[in-house]
């Protein structure tokens, strides 16, 4: 099986210790801001093409790095707050300097980053060091100039919206107004106007009066990319929601609800916790929605509530280990999902450093491996083939041999090019397709 | 207010089969599973799930989606092993025996009843709840929670607290107040009975406004009077 590009396998960066947690492009795909454990953002700048080296195209490089989060003490509850990056969303650029927003379990900020590469000097008042002359001794003024300077990358936080979530914040999603955006935790979804940082709206609220009612979560809430009163948010259970926020200024009561029946076949214990959403997010055309349970990627058209349109099998070999897995906890990982620029390509990653891609229209799969010992610079990444029993082939790996703590939870593919940024534990890896 | 999020399923015709169904349910790979048979390879999910249940609590801030899948999964278990409830003693994890077998004896309405105290006392370290819960008697031992009723709970948190939040004013004690439930009252009209009038939109435009009428509204709420007074919320 061929996917559509083949994939080269191009630049790999590694963190200095800390888990990447997230991954996101920006909306020209210039930039790629990755945000990690450690509470840290590490923003990728693509260099210029250059005119001399037509067939080279253009490398990401570090461009900016900086602490978003501090873990962070909360005294009433005798808890601490992790500073680890939850996620990250770019604005659309509107000037020359970038706006992010990052967010932790608690806390969202927004980044701005800016670059400086001139800076003022010959000043009246101040000396070539910065420090304040006497007026008395100054005879002559003079017009301060700009002078270059070596590039630097500044990040500075312009905002940060605290104190307005009392669960654990799982998403957050730029508003196609850009001037709202919205925050979801495990039980509320707040809306947020950029500017405001001391007051939010509630759009959701699924926290019952007796938390022993407590069956379902939010999992994860996104924007439509250009109704600017429709969201999504996914549930625990399996289901979505897609909420207009006319209709009523709470959105407790949804305008659409999707969800597939079980499949009575394959009932089990695990049924309900493999059927929770951990990524929802509309196709770039608004069209359609992508959902990620634990076993399989669905496409939902959001014309049909009943039933997803497509269903991608991601590694339907463990659903026969589920109990293991149950055990060791992996059943619960969450695992995101990616649009390519089109919509034709479907991207989520697995176990062992696997990720799959989907092509909607040839119906064709490939299982790729991020890692080094496997990937050379510039060469093409092999296919992958899990062997589910039987004969093991050369090249196959059976289901036994998956390394289960190798999980690429996060991968993000750039906006209009076959360039993906893949995730693996706290290392970045860049792959793009092959120039001939 | 959304629905209990109950599956569309066959439940009905399912049920008759479920306990012949276990063994073809649980991974065959499993240790305990390949030679016990059927209702004592659920009784080791159970033990599991339980282990699972205290280790999620044990955190001083559960993870609330896994805490739900895992109690979910608890009942659908223990829903399959009801009709054969005096179970014979399974090999499972040091930590659980004692635990699983208390959990075991007890009857079903014993069993839901703590677990339901299990969540109200969650409900307790995540914030302010409303009034306070009963204390439920046959809570399983080794609860995390510590033995105090939930309401002297919640007082113990914020008792040794105060003192460092005081530093800040009493602003600052009710920093970490969930405010939705606050803002609900002012942005957003829960009740049916309003007529749905033009879409607030969030704007700068209403924030203005709406300042003096929040402040003497969170003053009520301060001392007390409108937490009295409030009708009902969202959902409830």
């Amino acid at each position: 099986l061929k996917c559509t590009a083949k994939y080269v396998y191009y630049l790999s960066f590694q963190s200095k210790s800390d888990i990447i947690s997230t991954v996101e492009f920006n909306h020209t795909g210039e930039l790629l801001a990755t945000g990690d454990k450690g509470g840290r953002v590490v923003i990728f700048q693509r260099e210029q093409e250059s005119k001399n080296q037509i067939h080279r195209r253009g490398e990401y490089n570090v461009y900016s790095t900086f602490q978003s989060h501090e873990p962070e003490f909360d005294y009433l509850k005798s808890l601490e707050i992790e500073e680890k990056i939850n996620k990250i969303r770019w604005l659309p650029q509107q000037n020359a300097a970038y706006f992010l927003l990052s967010t932790n379990d608690k806390t969202v900020k927004l980044w701005k980053v800016s670059e400086r590469d001139k800076r003022p000097e010959g000043y009246n008042l101040k000396d070539e060091e910065g420090r304040l002359r006497d007026p008395a001794t100054i005879t002559t003024l003079r017009v301060p100039v700009l002078r270059p300077m070596d590039l630097m990358v500044e990040a500075t936080p312009r905002r940060v919206f605290a104190n307005a979530h009392t669960y654990h914040i799982n998403s957050i999603s730029v508003n196609s107004d850009y001037e709202t955006y919205m925050s979801a935790d495990d039980l509320r979804i707040n809306l947020w106007n950029f500017e405001i940082t001391n007051q939010s709206f509630n759009i959701v609220d699924i926290k019952p009066a007796n938390m022993e009612e407590l069956t379902e979560v939010i999992t994860a809430a996104e924007f439509h990319p250009h109704h600017c009163n429709t969201f999504v948010y996914s549930s625990s259970k399996g289901t979505i929601r897609l909420c207009d926020m006319r209709a009523s200024a709470l959105c407790d009561r949804h305008t659409k609800f999707f969800e597939e029946p079980e499949d009575p076949s394959n009932r089990s214990f695990f049924s309900e916790i493999i059927s929770s959403i951990s990524d929802v997010k509309f196709s770039h055309s608004g069209r359609y929605i992508m959902t990620r349970d634990y076993l399989t990627v669905k496409v939902w058209d959001l014309n049909m509530e009943n039933r997803p349109i497509e269903t991608y099998q991601v590694h339907d070999y463990l659903r026969s280990k589920l109990c293991s897995l149950y055990e060791n906890d992996c059943i619960f990982d969450k695992f995101e999902c990616v649009w390519n620029g089109s919509d034709s390509v479907i991207m989520t990653g697995s176990y062992n450093n696997f990720f799959r891609m989907f092509d909607r229209n040839t119906k064709r799969d490939v299982t790729l491996e991020a890692s080094r010992e496997n990937s050379k610079p510039r060469a093409i990444l092999k296919p992958r083939k899990v062997c589910v029993g039987g004969k093991r082939r050369k090249d196959e790996i059976s289901v036994d041999s998956l390394d289960f703590s190798k999980k690429i939870l996060h991968t993000a593919w750039h906006p209009s090019e076959n360039i993906i940024a893949v995730a693996a534990t706290n290392n970045l890896y860049i792959f793009q397709d092959k120039v001939n | 207010m959304l629905s209990k999020g109950l599956k569309r399923k066959r439940e009905e015709e399912e049920e008759k089969e479920s306990l012949a169904v276990d063994a073809l349910w649980l991974d065959p790979g499993h240790a305990a599973v390949a030679q016990a048979p059927p209702a004592a390879a659920s009784s080791s999910l159970f033990d599991l799930s339980v282990l699972k249940l205290h280790h999620s609590l044990q955190q001083s801030e559960p993870d609330l989606r896994h805490l739900v899948l895992v109690v979910n999964t608890l009942r659908r278990i223990q829903a399959s092993m009801a009709p054969a409830a005096a179970l014979p003693p399974v090999p499972s994890p040091p930590a659980a025996p004692s635990m699983a077998d208390n959990l075991l004896a007890s009857s079903d309405a014993a069993l839901s009843a703590s677990m339901a105290s299990l969540l109200e006392d969650l409900s307790h370290i995540e914030g302010l709840s409303q009034a306070p819960q009963p204390l439920a008697d046959e809570g399983p031992p080794g609860r995390s929670m510590g033995g105090a009723a939930p309401s002297l709970g919640a007082l113990d948190l914020l008792g040794p607290a105060t003192g460092c939040l005081l530093d800040d004013g009493l602003e600052g004690l009710f920093e970490d107040i969930d405010t939705s439930m606050y803002d609900n009252e002012l942005w957003a009209p829960a009740s049916e009975g309003l007529k749905p009038g033009p879409e607030d939109e969030p704007g700068k435009e209403e924030a203005p406004e709406l300042d003096e009428a929040e402040l003497d509204y969170l003053m009520d709420v301060l001392v007390g009077t409108q937490a009295l007074e409030r009708p009902p919320g969202p959902g409830r």
